[in-house]
């Protein structure tokens, strides 16, 4: 019985900077960066990170199929927020999966976002949801600054309606340090480019390229879609030359409008070619790090149905440009601006209280009265409108549901990581209504009646303990 | 059936502190400072006050928690102290506590004090502090004036009035306060200010400038009260009792359930609705002589002349252009210069409101004295306006 991929979704933030006035910026002691300067990068905002990203891509992915099915979730990325707390959990939560779902975090090397969706492909057992996710942090004036970006894809993989089947596979692995970064440390450490091009691309990749090939039974010429993943230009043609693979075959490097994106970035491509594939391309999708992992995938006739609602393409158009290089480096902490007194409030959290009402917060769950039918958030000892016991109160999820803005103002005086803070009521069109924060507001056409959907952000970041907790925020349509 | 505290309650002494920023004193000082005031116009002796409220909200930058602070402050010695905090409600809190005991006849004689220490903070505006383990989870951490900001976004939607003439509207209920804030010598801010500085001013929350925001200052307030009968027996002939006071807090309706549009203060409407039937009041637009209301945000004040039921829904905005509410209109409001020009320490704000309405019913009030006073009333407006406390007071001549 096939098993493959039946479904997919991506996430990109929508922040872009140019990489111009990222070179501009670093002008005075990096020239040579202006060689680097095409197109924007995306990056997250300060309320985004790999665990938000990665239930965005997930929302995508999964659309309105039964969620009840999944059995596994598996997030891969090299930038997870914690060392010990695991950021798939926080996803499976959000995602309102089922508790006996199993979760597992995969990290360690940019070749895990492949590597997990190839154990999942293998295993073969049952419904699971692979992500990659990734927030990669860069050394301002450096290289990696110029060409990484963020983003998440996510994939389900199972044995009903296979868009996309498992055919064959390969894995390599060798001690070949292309870069590093030291746990706890901030900023990667790479070894020269024509090296790493020279001795790991052209012959480790390469390598295990031609071992999926023939565990696949299939010659280079059957190939039609080839994805390696890498920030520097040109790698990906060099493999498909040397292997033979057909001029054209070569995946879109989504580096023009969104950035290299570590251990999801070989899963933004896939997501990108499945969204254009036709039944029957073969795609050969890469993954590079202390070796590297190949998967063979053949598109079916579901390919076509299986779209998500939004394609990569759709989401990385929905970019915003920004309006400095300064905000991309206090968002991701390379400078610490003058944020006032009003800063320094504690945002310890009572890990009791966030266990007691995890589904009300991550999952965002109200509570429909059976006797009145009134929708509300957050739920209390009462019904709001017709004070029936608690118990009354039946869950209604929010995350998918519409809204429309009620109130709204623009808050310069409050303490927020990326002023002004937008927040007022959403009105939700099944009755609920709670105040908000809203995001990715546009102010020229933001009023009273704007539509909203949920989107998960970090809700606030301690610093002192390192811990973030998480919340659902309201973002026009 | 309850008969409510009309006329049950007397007011014989008042007091009211410098506002402003007063770097020259604690908590225990102003306090202090109200409370001498007090006690000199009621003309009693400390020794006669049976038992004391006490208001401040935020304990961390006041004296600290419970009663205790005050009692020791004012050397009450042995007597029942209460702390009270309902937010911005505080002060006209204090008061209703104080007001009971005697109404009951518990006590003869009770006072009321409330004060608040805004600027040992290190900065401006109202001091940074958590909603609750909970609360904190999932609401934004938006500030006061955001909170009512959104006023104005559900009034423009509600009554079809453009950005340009709300913000015209609201910059003149800020421009008519500090017109009136000039002869207030207790005020915090004592300047005019142009209509043209009003409208170009920064942004707080929008719509919401730096002068569409009240002042943050420090002060204390406080109210010696008794009944009618034993204000008499002290020589009184002047007597201010109590006409009503109601509050009003949320359940939770405006904020999760449709059942609010936006363009008003639902608590504001049921306080109201609850003291102009305890006062006896029927058409408070004839019947007020002067209002003192809750202008922490130029918004709310504008809002406020609908939910007291002074104008008629969607008629606030042409009322204020018309200068219904100046000194020198038909109701004037914030005589005094309100928390526009005082600023709002929050735990004194409604005893320093009834300070006004006061002296004007006894003809004290020197240059700002207006002429026929009868009837005053006070609203104080906690929390936000979806989830908040009104309190409102109404004071008139025995």
């Amino acid at each position: 019985m096939a098993f493959g991929i039946t479904a997919w979704g991506a996430y990109i933030p929508r922040l872009r900077l140019e990489r111009a006035a990222i070179a501009s910026t670093h002008a005075w002691m990096a020239p040579s960066l202006k060689g680097l300067a095409q197109g924007r990068r995306a990056y997250c905002c300060w309320d985004e990170d790999v665990v938000t990203m990665a239930v965005e891509a997930a929302r995508e992915c999964l659309g309105r199929r039964d969620r009840a099915k999944v059995a596994e979730v598996d997030l891969a990325s090299t930038t997870a927020p914690t060392a010990d707390l695991q950021s798939s959990a926080i996803v499976a939560v959000a995602l309102r999966l089922q508790r006996t779902v199993r979760a597992l975090d995969f990290g360690g090397s940019q070749r895990a976002g492949v590597a997990a969706l190839a154990a999942a492909l293998q295993a073969a057992r049952h419904p699971a949801l692979v992500i990659g996710s990734e927030r990669p942090r860069a050394r301002p004036a450096s290289t990696q600054e110029m060409q990484y970006g963020a983003g998440a894809a996510a994939f389900l993989v199972g044995a009903e309606d296979v868009a996309a089947e498992i055919i064959g596979s390969a894995s390599s692995t060798t001690l070949l340090v292309d870069h590093f970064r030291a746990a706890g440390a901030s900023y990667d450490y790479f070894w020269e480019e024509r090296w790493i091009r020279d001795e790991g691309y052209l012959k480790i990749g390469v390598e295990a390229v031609r071992a999926a090939l023939a565990d696949a039974r299939l010659s280079p010429a059957d190939v039609s879609k080839f994805i390696f993943p890498s920030p520097s230009k040109g790698v990906a043609d060099a493999i498909a030359r040397a292997v033979g693979l057909p001029a054209g075959s070569i995946a879109e490097p989504l580096d023009q409008d969104g950035g290299f994106a570590g251990a999801a970035h070989s899963l933004l491509m896939l997501a990108n070619v499945l969204d254009q594939a036709s039944p029957g391309e073969v795609v050969v999708v890469a993954g590079f790090g202390q070796g590297s992992d190949v998967i063979v995938l053949r598109a079916t006739d579901a390919v076509v149905s299986a779209r998500p609602a939004h394609t990569v393409k759709e989401v990385l158009a929905a970019g915003i440009t920004a309006r400095s290089y300064a905000q991309m480096a206090s968002f991701y902490d390379e400078i610490t601006p003058e944020w006032g007194m009003r800063a320094e409030r504690d945002t310890k959290t009572a890990l009791t209280e966030q266990y007691r009402s995890s589904d009300q917060i991550n999952g965002f769950v109200a509570g429909k009265c059976s006797s009145c039918g009134q929708v509300q958030f957050p739920q209390l000892a009462y019904c709001v409108n017709c004070r029936a016991p608690g118990s009354a109160l039946a869950p209604v999820c929010l995350a998918e549901e519409e809204a429309r803005v009620l109130t709204y103002t623009a808050d310069m005086l409050t303490y927020h990581p990326s002023p002004p803070l937008y927040l007022g009521f959403a009105q939700f069109d099944v009755g609920a209504r709670l105040l908000m924060e809203f995001v990715d507001v546009r102010p020229e056409t933001f009023e009273v009646g704007t539509r909203l959907r949920m989107r998960f952000r970090i809700k606030e970041r301690d610093d002192t303990r390192g811990f973030y907790r998480y919340f659902w925020k309201a973002a026009p349509t | 059936m309850a008969t409510g505290i009309k006329d049950k309650v007397a007011i014989i002494g008042m007091g009211c502190s410098r506002f402003g920023e007063r770097w020259d004193t604690g908590t225990d000082g102003l306090l202090a400072e109200a409370f001498d005031e007090a006690l000199t116009d009621a003309g009693i002796e400390r020794g006669q006050i049976e038992a004391a409220w006490a208001g401040s909200c935020f304990d961390r930058i006041n004296v600290g928690n419970s009663a205790i602070p005050a009692a020791t402050a004012l050397r009450l010695d042995g007597i029942p102290v209460s702390r009270v905090e309902n937010m911005c409600a505080t002060g006209t809190e204090a008061l209703r506590g104080a007001a009971y005991a005697v109404a009951s006849g518990a006590v003869d004689i009770a006072l009321a004090v409330g004060a608040e220490k805004l600027k040992d903070t290190g900065y401006g505006g109202l001091p940074v502090q958590t909603k609750g383990t909970f609360n904190d989870l999932w609401l934004p951490m938006g500030s006061a004036p955001a909170g009512f900001a959104q006023l104005a976004a559900g009034y423009r939607a509600r009554h079809k009035v453009s950005k340009e003439d709300l913000k015209r509207a609201i910059g003149h209920v800020s421009w008519k306060s500090h017109q009136n804030g000039v002869h207030s010598p207790k005020a915090h801010l004592r300047k005019a200010v142009s209509m043209e500085t009003i409208l170009k001013a920064p942004m707080i929350a929008e719509p919401l400038g730096l002068f569409d925001c009240c002042g943050v200052s420090d002060g204390a307030a406080a109210a010696i009260v008794t009944t009618p009968e034993i204000a008499r027996g002290l020589g009184k002939r002047d007597l201010v009792t109590l006409k009503a006071v109601q509050l009003s807090v949320s359940s939770g309706l405006e904020s999760t359930t449709d059942q609010w549009d936006g363009s008003y203060v639902r608590n504001t409407r049921n306080a109201a609705t609850k003291a102009y039937q305890e006062a006896g009041i029927t058409r408070p637009r004839d019947q007020l002589s002067l209002i003192e209301v809750h202008d922490c945000f130029s918004i709310t004040e504008l809002v406020t002349m609908e939910d007291l039921f002074l104008s008629e829904e969607g008629r606030a905005v042409t009322d204020v252009l018309d200068g219904f509410y100046d000194r020198n209109g038909r109701l004037p409001c914030q005589v005094d210069g309100g928390l526009k020009c005082f600023g709002h320490p929050i735990g004194a704000s409604g005893l320093r409101m009834m300070y006004e309405i006061y002296n004007q019913l006894l003809g004290r009030a020197g240059e700002r004295q207006l002429a026929e006073v009868s009837l005053g009333l006070t609203h104080n407006l906690g929390g936000v306006p979806y989830l908040g406390v009104a309190a409102i007071s109404i004071l008139g001549l025995h």
